[in-house]
């Protein structure tokens, strides 16, 4: 409540305060990686925010960089480059949290800012807008508490072994789990975040998995379980979803024939065009705490046609940010 | 003019360098200064050092698939054991540089494919690199920083260092004995053995200087990053590579050239950030990168061609 008063209070705000010094300003995108469909969905979202941006005269360029390799090395080259080419600011999804911050010293020293987003760099005169993994574990666990009041055993679904957002999603949900002792983890698998590794690792589990009444996932590997689940011929428990479009489609289908009901959650590459804005309210002048969140995009049942109508097949769920979202967010840091 | 370009062959990288650089200049009139010339080229300080251990190694015949690892793992330990614990780091360096040697000695007295040597070893380095360093971090020690940012006068540190690291192993390559010796190795190996040399030795040593410039490579790519990663330099093994035949080196007969390698390795770290100025779409700029390469070997190959039907 008090956040949203807060961010309420930023809105009323920006609608006093006048932008036009940042009109003569170039920002640019850093991108390491553009081979799957979120990045895809992430390019997409900026190209969105900066052609109005640009063309409502806001900023003067916005331009989109990615590297031909997704190697740190490259993406150093690209950001010092970016000095060389004269932008006033770097929005950087980072190819590793550390290997880059040489470069990105490099253009703070030359007086550029640099805002990094999703892939984030540790050097302190970068800001971060960071995706809190933990909370998105948490929250799923809290849903659940909120459906299913008795609680009860529940299956966990993880990502790529030995990469750092599985543990922390992980950590998260386990977190939850502490906070809502009724459920317990009755049986874990590595999903790899694909539907059909995670299809493939649910139906070997699931001989040997008592009745459990939901499955905490990571994202990308729902609709793998629900099918696992069918052939078996179990009952499905209630799946917390991952934004994808087939997720969403056979959580409508399901909806249609038996009115299931679930929720869903995910980063929404529209986190670019929030950076875009960050990025932009830094450069004109506003005080940014360096530390930020990305705030969850989360779909609920009465949002699910809509969303699921706006997203292509498969893609994920995904938002444009405005300028007042990203005041909210800076708002809510403060 | 054919003739001038294949009896010296360090002119053609040396006009690849000098064209690529003026149009560099020509879209991007900023980077015509000292601070502008130093982003564009001080990334490639390491890349040229890995480039001069590719060459040793290619030197003796051999190829090295491991690099990108091994400077990788020089990377983790730098900003790790040389930092936290100097002296315990230098020994982890030195040793490593030791293991470099001892691989060419087990190559060459097992008569082994070096291509399958080395990349069996990429995934030792790779791994102890990840057991180091399991998450991205660590800091690189200060002296090593401000050594790598240092602002001399005149030259900025990526053009000094260049300089320095051509000049010092042209020496010790070209005009050295014991450099001799070594390119003899490559040239024909039964000849120096006839002449009485310890091939396992020179072997061993050849590989232990591309350790040794391997581990400068890492160090020198913590100096200007600050911290480390266990993937962080999987790009240098191609890089490498195809710096010391861009450079006017050869795969076999221990024809190398040391200023060539350097020059390659700066020709190629320019060609991605020309391309990444032109605008081309990340999705040519591979292929791109590739098609410079071609060009210039193309170029090589018609001038030695043409120069040997004009004889």
């Amino acid at each position: 409540m008090k956040s949203l008063l807060l961010s309420a209070a930023a809105i009323a705000m920006a609608t006093t305060a006048v932008h036009a010094d940042t009109s003569g300003k170039r920002i640019a995108l850093s991108n390491n990686y553009a081979g799957n469909s979120w990045r895809q969905a992430m390019l997409h979202s900026w190209e969105d925010v900066a052609e109005t941006a640009v063309a409502a005269g806001t900023v003067a360029a916005a331009d989109a960089f990615t590297t031909s390799e997704n190697q740190a090395t490259e993406q150093a080259a690209q950001i010092q480059n970016m000095i060389l080419q004269g932008y006033d600011a770097i929005v950087v999804n980072a190819a590793s949290p550390t290997a880059l911050n040489g470069a990105v010293k490099e253009a703070c020293d030359a007086g550029l800012v640099v805002v990094s987003f999703d892939g984030i760099v540790t050097e302190p005169c970068a800001w971060r807008i960071a995706v809190d993994f933990q909370e998105m574990g948490r929250l799923q666990v809290e849903y659940l508490a909120g459906r299913i009041p008795d609680g009860g055993k529940l299956l966990e679904i993880r990502g790529l072994a030995g990469v750092f957002v599985d543990d922390e999603i992980s950590a998260g949900i386990h977190k939850g789990i502490e906070e809502f002792p009724q459920f317990e983890i009755a049986g874990a698998v590595h999903g790899d975040w694909a539907q059909d590794v995670a299809q493939k690792a649910v139906a070997g589990l699931l001989p040997s998995l008592p009745d459990v009444v939901g499955v905490v996932t990571q994202g990308g590997d729902g609709y793998g379980a629900a099918q696992a689940f069918k052939a078996a011929g179990r009952d499905t428990p209630l799946i917390v979803l991952g934004n994808r479009q087939d997720e969403m489609a056979w959580w409508s289908e399901q909806h249609a024939d038996n009115g299931y009901e679930t929720m869903s959650l995910s980063i929404a590459p529209g986190v670019a065009s929030l950076s875009f804005w960050v990025a932009q309210q830094i450069l004109d002048g506003a005080e940014v705490p360096k530390d930020l969140s990305v705030p969850f995009l989360k779909v609920t049942q009465d949002t699910l046609d809509t969303t699921l109508e706006g997203t292509p097949e498969g893609s994920v769920a995904t938002i444009d940010y405005s300028l007042d979202d990203a005041k909210g967010v800076i708002a809510g840091a403060m | 003019m054919i003739r001038l370009f294949a009896t010296h062959r360090i002119l053609l990288p040396v006009v690849s360098l000098a064209v690529l650089l003026a149009a560099t200049f020509y879209m991007q009139p900023r980077a015509m200064s000292y601070f502008g010339v130093n982003l564009l080229f001080n990334l490639a300080v390491p890349i040229a050092l890995a480039t001069v251990a590719q060459m040793m190694i290619i030197m003796v015949n051999d190829i090295d698939l491991s690099l990108g690892a091994f400077v990788s793992l020089v990377a983790c330990v730098t900003a790790t054991f040389l930092h936290d614990t100097p002296v315990l780091g230098v020994a982890i360096l030195a040793g490593l540089i030791v293991a470099y040697a001892g691989i060419g000695a087990l190559i060459h007295r097992f008569d082994l494919p070096a291509i399958v040597v080395t990349l069996g070893m990429s995934f030792v380095w790779g791994g102890l690199a990840v057991m180091i360093l399991p998450s991205p971090g660590g800091a690189a020690p200060t002296w090593l920083r401000s050594l790598m940012t240092v602002k001399p006068p005149l030259l900025p540190m990526a053009v000094v260092a260049a300089i320095l690291i051509a000049g010092l192993t042209h020496l010790l390559i070209m005009r050295s004995g014991i450099g001799t010796v070594l390119r003899g190795v490559g040239g024909n190996a039964t000849s120096v053995v006839r002449a009485g040399w310890p091939v396992l030795r020179l072997k061993a040593g050849a590989y232990g200087l591309a350790g040794f410039f391997g581990v400068l490579s890492g160090m020198a790519l913590v100096g200007l990053t600050t911290a480390a990663d266990a993937n962080i330099a999987l790009r240098y093994t191609l890089l490498s590579i195809a710096g010391v035949i861009l450079g006017g080196g050869e795969f076999v007969g221990g024809r190398v050239s040391a200023v060539g390698a350097v020059i390659g390795a700066l020709t190629l770290a320019l060609a991605a950030s020309f391309l990444s100025f032109m605008r081309l779409s990340p999705d040519w700029q591979i292929g791109a990168q590739g098609a410079i390469l071609i060009l210039v070997l193309t170029a090589r190959l018609i001038f030695t061609r043409r120069d040997k039907e004009q004889s």
